[in-house]
């Protein structure tokens, strides 16, 4: 009994220093955002990696979680005889939740995974060693630039996301099922307001900020050799979902 | 130039640096040699702060460096180059890119005078027409050969060289031997390289120390230590298996 007490406490104390030091490096990173931003070059570079090559699978992804929402909605919403409120049932779903959270999900699949297998590479070949031998900080170079960029260009995926998930509904809702299509769009401008818009933009800027914060971090103190890389990467993923979701369902509860 | 006071350094039950005290003239050549595993790679980033000692203290040109925050470290670090044992090039640059990162991150010169800068550097260490070529392009010898020129580029007082022979044939292994001698006496920066090449790091170093159970056991000028008579010395040096140190433990 004796032992298990000691062994819950230590991994108590194991969890906690994990959560000091992911805090930790969370301030470090914001700290160098303001004082040393990084050139923006290499800023530019991140918006094109972690956003303009994000954009296929954005849309995608937005199509077909539309198209569903469609047909879904459409089943749902026809028992009541309510079929016209098909757009506003889609617009509402994407704009509010599925937009950020799926955007998110997709981002660190892509991107994030990338960044902590690159920042964990450099990490045990040496490379941060060699930053620092120069005198110049590693985490202008590898970890500001990412986060600034994963904060401008989740939002604006998310964006992205939203529009083409409309039109997915409404290819299915108008084309396929019959809805009128004013109605359609008559409905969603009816139902959507700028507070709906605005939750789902700060939903999106904060789980930019997750994303880059969990997966630099799990580069950054990867373990040995290609095994501790694809254990970091791994969980950077897991870490990073997880995140997002908890964090979702906390802004969710304020900003409704 | 270099002093390390009583420097510990361990990992976890293991302790690699033990007491350790040496000190490091300017603008020679030392070799830190001794047996695999003993610590010598972690006792040359202790010089260079990428480690921090548990205890004891690193001093720089009268600065003691465990005691230095960030920005103080990073200070002390723009008097020294390093060439890592794998040379650690960045891997999503090319060789140019390579070379001209720390001039483009930490001067105000020109586009025209880095690629003339860049160029100067690698032809110092013999490379031409591989500016375009990323480091998986490379052999072993061209990568610590950019290694070195990047190293070499912001005219450092201090090179650190890790095992920069490691892997290499013989012919390589010589040539970069001798490109280290060649820069050394260009430029006259001090050096300090870990190696385990007997005989050939004599043939190029100014003073040896032997690093050995986390203490240096045998210090002194080359031709001294070539004839040293401690019984871990004389063993390593004539790559015998008896003797003090126990290959299989």
């Amino acid at each position: 009994m004796q032992r298990l007490i000691g062994q819950l406490g230590e991994l108590t104390l194991a969890t906690l220093r994990d959560m000091g030091k992911m805090l930790t490096f969370l301030a470090y990173a914001l700290y160098t955002v303001v004082r040393r931003p990084g050139r923006p070059v290499h800023i530019l570079k991140q918006l094109h990696f972690i956003g303009a090559k994000s954009l296929f699978v954005i849309c995608l992804t937005a199509a077909f979680t539309g198209m569903v929402l469609g047909l879904q909605g459409y089943y749902t919403l026809a028992k009541f005889g309510s079929e016209g409120m098909l757009g506003s049932a889609v617009a509402l779903s994407l704009i509010r939740e599925l937009g950020p959270v799926l955007t998110a999900f997709m981002v660190t699949g892509r991107a994030g995974s990338a960044i902590t297998a690159e920042i964990g590479i450099m990490k045990i070949t040496e490379q941060i060693d060699a930053l620092k031998t120069m005198a110049l900080e590693p985490f202008k170079y590898l970890v500001s630039p990412k986060i600034i960029a994963a904060v401008i260009a989740v939002p604006l995926l998310c964006g992205v996301f939203d529009v083409v998930g409309i039109f997915g509904g409404y290819v299915v809702g108008v084309k396929l099922l019959g809805v009128n299509p004013g109605t359609y769009f008559y409905e969603m401008e009816k139902s959507v307001v700028a507070k709906d818009v605005l939750s789902g933009f700060v939903k999106s800027v904060s789980f930019g900020l997750i994303i880059s914060w969990v997966c630099c971090y799990k580069g950054y103190y990867a373990g040995h050799g290609a095994e501790g890389v694809s254990r970091a990467t791994t969980a950077a993923v897991v870490m990073s979902s997880v995140l997002v979701l908890i964090w979702d369902y906390f802004l969710t509860s304020v900003l409704l | 130039m270099i002093k390390l006071v009583n420097v510990c350094k361990s990992f976890g039950s293991q302790t690699v640096l033990n007491n350790l005290c040496l000190e490091i003239p300017k603008g020679e050549i030392t070799a830190i040699i001794g047996p695999s595993g003993e610590g010598k790679s972690i006792l040359l980033k202790q010089l260079i702060g990428l480690q921090r000692p548990e205890s004891g203290q690193v001093i720089v040109d009268g600065l003691d460096i465990t005691r230095l925050g960030r920005s103080g470290l990073n200070r002390v670090r723009e008097k020294f180059g390093m060439l890592f044992q794998n040379a650690a090039l960045f891997d999503s640059l090319t060789v140019f890119e390579n070379v001209a990162f720390p001039l483009e991150e930490k001067t105000r010169l020109t586009r025209e005078q880095i690629r003339v800068k860049v160029h100067e550097a690698l032809r110092h260490v013999g490379l031409g027409g591989v500016d375009h070529k990323y480091p998986d392009e490379l052999s072993g010898g061209m990568k610590k050969r950019v290694g070195l020129a990047r190293a070499l580029l912001l005219d450092p007082q201090i090179i650190l060289f890790d095992e920069p022979t490691t892997g290499l044939d013989p012919i390589i292994r010589r040539a970069i031997h001798q490109l280290i001698a060649e820069t050394h006496r260009l430029f006259g920066y001090t050096a300090v390289i870990v190696s385990h090449e007997i005989p050939q790091i004599f043939d190029i170093s100014h003073r040896v120390a032997m690093l050995f159970q986390g203490e240096i056991i045998e210090e002194g000028p080359t031709e001294e230590f070539r004839n040293s008579r401690h019984p871990v010395v004389r063993q390593f040096i004539d790559g015998s298996l008896d003797g003090p140190i126990q290959f299989l433990k």
